[in-house]
């Protein structure tokens, strides 16, 4: 393997593999992406391997470490092949049961199993989980089945036949044809037809060209990026190389942030074989094309997402943005024609090729084709990434998908986009999800983000929230974004701290539209969008908080006290307990008492109490003083 | 640091100018912050100002430029985490140690800082101390946490006498 391999031996050494793996034979698989990492996967596959070692039975079954499976909250993930027996939250101590009993004796244990929380039903397999079963996972299909760190099972899965067929059968043109009529459009969010950006970049004459893989996914609350290139790097780099050879580029770049170690150690894995078996380098496949690919992480900047910034940072700069044009298809990186794409559009060129645009163009809706991943996250039931066609509902997404709202309380909102997206209500969650209509919304696609909202959030404090991080994460180059979020930021801790004044709201309303319109990059001209539609849909909110100096979510510290209903209070000195300044008192099966003047609102009480007995109510004493 | 140190992570470079970040991460990576005398040294072999090296290290959250404590927590501040209370748990942190974001303990144990998003987002609240992920963190947990480590320091110092 020392030069690299052509095509016809990359068959040979996929058939190679086929005829070693036995179709039949019990494979143990462990999610180890980050989510089940936290819970502790890493300690269950060395149980798994002990034990297999114990029983002696190494020969006969296959342990596999996996990418992602998506549904995090129920983590750690064991899933049994052949059957795809489906087991959630596994613990050490279930290991030498699921061994002898699953493994062995070929039955299944019951209380391992996933329950339906609405048909409270059990779930054998993977496929029936309702999780599951709604989504369509195209680019995410095989991220539970392959250990990422083993470029023989991404060849096994049908790995590089994508980049083969480009290679063997079509021409660059034709691949940004193929790009072109399968309608893919940008996943970081913009939704820039992914084709014509090739085209554009293919057409400008240049001694070299780069191509960067954008997987700085600095949107809070959004990591499909992060397990895709942890789950399944392949089928990136796979993108990346088929889109260097369609736009004639010689060197790729991997911009990955510095949060994700797993993922960068996974791609530097990734990148390393792919070298050996001669899919980068010199001569790619043994033709005459050259490509490689480096990988550079950030350091810490959402600013750094933005394409311009993000080869300002490459080339050791600060990470400012810069007008466009020149877009950086004519002039990017070091000056030269450069194609820069989010790591799902890279995952979706490989899908696109293998299977030809006409499958892909079926799928989704008449201007957003495809399926687009979102992380599912908040206050929902069924935590985790869910892939899913483009013009599916909210609705669906949210209950079908996500098992509805948490701890049974009331869906309030949904927010999409990150911080330059916006909060969708209640009344339209039957909106189709596609490009057009969530901005029509007045959110964005954005790069996936869906963070579910109940009665218990306060749309003035998340309004904040988002307003704060872009404020901080500005990089003040342009006045309007420096100064205006500034001056946003200040009005909105003003009115939830109870000191907001008449007109503020209006002043919010105004220094938004100044900011959008004027600012150089994407940052500022959405950064209000999280002001605007909690205004738009959840006005009511701001005027409480303004004119009653009540925060009817209890989040807002200055605008409600905790108070004990005494009709629901068991006298269980759970709160008591848990109070870090003994604010609550109260004897065992007694009444409690809160004495307000102590609480610090820190919410323990109310999070540990299991008879609604704590209610955050408008406050009552400083009402009283203000009137003497 | 000795001057060796320098001429090994320097030796892995060109000297360009797009070195510089994976420089400063190299570097931060090995000694735990940027000192004054890092920047001499880069400004040295990249021949780029000393001010325009710090101008980019400041501008970027991941640099530091003083000593971290021994135990550093990080408390995730994604939108997730924002709206399942990670604001709660920051407060609880910050009575316990007598700590703002962003500082170290007197007895330089610990360090508080605040991440904008580590994608465990499922797993919200989530706190990570000292390398460890510790998901769907409660306020009562906290103290819980900051006594392991205080106790696992003491064991050892104690095996270090």
């Amino acid at each position: 393997m020392k030069n690299g391999i052509s095509i016809r031996q990359l068959e040979e050494i996929r058939a190679g593999i086929s005829q070693t793996r036995e179709k039949d034979k019990p494979c143990i698989t462990v999610c180890s992406g980050t989510g089940c990492h936290a819970q502790g996967c890493g300690e269950i596959v060395r149980a798994f391997r002990e034990e297999i070692r114990k029983l002696d039975i190494e020969e006969s079954v296959d342990i596999r470490t996996t990418g992602c499976h998506g549904f995090c909250e129920r983590g750690p993930i064991v899933v049994i092949y052949p059957e795809g027996i489906f087991y959630e939250k596994l613990k050490i101590k279930n290991v030498a049961e699921v061994v002898s009993e699953t493994i062995v004796n070929k039955r299944i244990i019951d209380r391992l199993l996933f329950v339906d929380p609405v048909t409270k039903k059990k779930i054998v397999h993977e496929k029936d989980v309702p999780f599951y079963k709604k989504q369509k996972r195209v680019v995410f299909g095989n991220n539970g089945l392959i250990d990422p760190t083993d470029i023989k099972d991404y060849i096994a899965v049908g790995g590089y036949q994508a980049l083969v067929k480009a290679f063997r059968d079509m021409t660059p043109e034709e691949v940004i044809a193929e790009i072109k009529v399968s309608g893919l459009r940008g996943r970081g969010g913009a939704g820039f037809p992914t084709g014509r950006k090739w085209a554009d970049c293919r057409g400008t004459i240049s001694d070299t060209k780069y191509l960067i893989c954008n997987a700085d996914e600095g949107d809070p609350g959004a990591f499909m990026d992060r397990s895709l290139l942890e789950g399944n790097p392949h089928s990136v780099i796979e993108g990346m190389i088929i889109g260097a050879y369609a736009i004639g580029a010689s060197v790729g770049v991997i911009y990955v942030r510095m949060e994700y170690p797993l993922a960068v150690k996974h791609i530097k894995i990734a990148l390393k074989k792919a070298r050996e078996y001669g899919l980068l380098g010199k001569s790619v496949l043994k033709s005459d094309f050259r490509f490689d690919i480096h990988v550079f992480q950030g350091a810490g900047a959402f600013v750094s997402g933005e394409e311009t910034s993000m080869m300002a940072s490459i080339e050791g700069r600060r990470s400012f943005p810069r007008p466009r044009p020149p877009f950086p298809t004519q002039s990017g990186l070091w000056g030269k024609p450069t194609t820069i794409n989010n790591v799902e559009t890279w995952a979706n060129v490989t899908h696109i090729i293998a299977k030809g645009a006409d499958w892909y163009s079926k799928i989704g809706t008449r201007d957003s084709k495809g399926t687009k991943i979102f992380s599912l996250v908040g206050k929902i039931n069924n935590t985790g990434l869910v892939e899913v066609p483009m013009g599916i509902t909210l609705r669906q997404i949210i209950y079908e998908i996500g098992g509805g709202i948490k701890n049974k309380k009331k869906f309030k909102a949904v927010q999409t986009g990150g911080p330059s997206g916006g909060c969708i209500p209640e009344n339209m969650i039957d909106l189709p999800i596609d490009y057009e209509t969530l901005a029509e919304a007045g959110s964005i696609m954005g790069s996936g983000g869906m963070i579910v909202m109940d009665e218990d959030t306060c749309m003035v404090d998340v309004a904040l929230y988002f307003l704060k991080f872009t404020q901080e994460e500005s990089c003040g180059k342009c006045v309007p974004c420096r100064i205006g979020t500034v001056k946003m930021v200040e009005i909105l801790t003003r009115i939830t701290e109870g000191k907001g004044e008449e007109g503020d709201i209006e002043r919010l309303e105004n220094l938004a539209r100044t900011i959008k319109t004027l600012s150089l990059c994407g940052l500022g001209q959405t950064a209000p969008n999280p002001v605007l539609t909690t205004l738009r849909y959840f006005r009511p909110e701001y005027l409480s908080h303004v004119k009653e100096k009540h925060c009817p979510a209890a989040v807002c510290k200055e605008l409600f006290e905790y108070r004990i209903i005494p009709e629901k209070c068991t006298g269980c000195q759970q709160c008591v307990k848990v109070c870090p300044t003994d604010a609550i008192t109260g004897a065992k099966a007694e009444l409690h008492i809160l004495d307000p003047l102590k609480c610090i609102k820190c919410r323990a009480c109310y999070e540990i109490c299991r008879f609604d007995a704590i209610v955050g109510d408008a406050v009552h004493h400083q009402v009283q003083t203000e009137n003497l | 640091m000795t001057n060796k140190d320098y001429i090994d992570i320097f030796s892995r470079f060109n000297g360009e100018e797009g070195d510089l970040i994976p420089l400063l991460q190299e570097i931060q990576e090995k000694f735990g912050y940027i000192s004054e005398e890092a920047i001499k040294n880069i400004s040295r072999f990249l021949k780029i100002s000393e001010n325009q090296i710090f101008g980019v290290a400041s501008f970027y959250s991941q640099f530091k430029f003083i000593e971290s404590g021994k135990y550093t927590i990080k408390v995730c501040m994604g939108t997730a985490c924002h709206v399942r209370g990670s604001l709660n748990i920051l407060d609880e942190f910050r009575r316990n140690l007598h700590v703002e974001a962003d500082e170290t303990t007197d007895d330089k144990l610990f360090t508080l800082e605040t991440v904008n998003c580590v994608g465990a987002c499922a797993l919200g609240p989530i706190v990570i101390f000292s390398g460890d992920y510790h998901g769907q963190m409660k306020i009562k947990i906290v103290r819980e946490l900051l006594e392991k480590y205080k106790s696992k320091n003491e064991k050892e110092s104690e095996t270090a006498v």
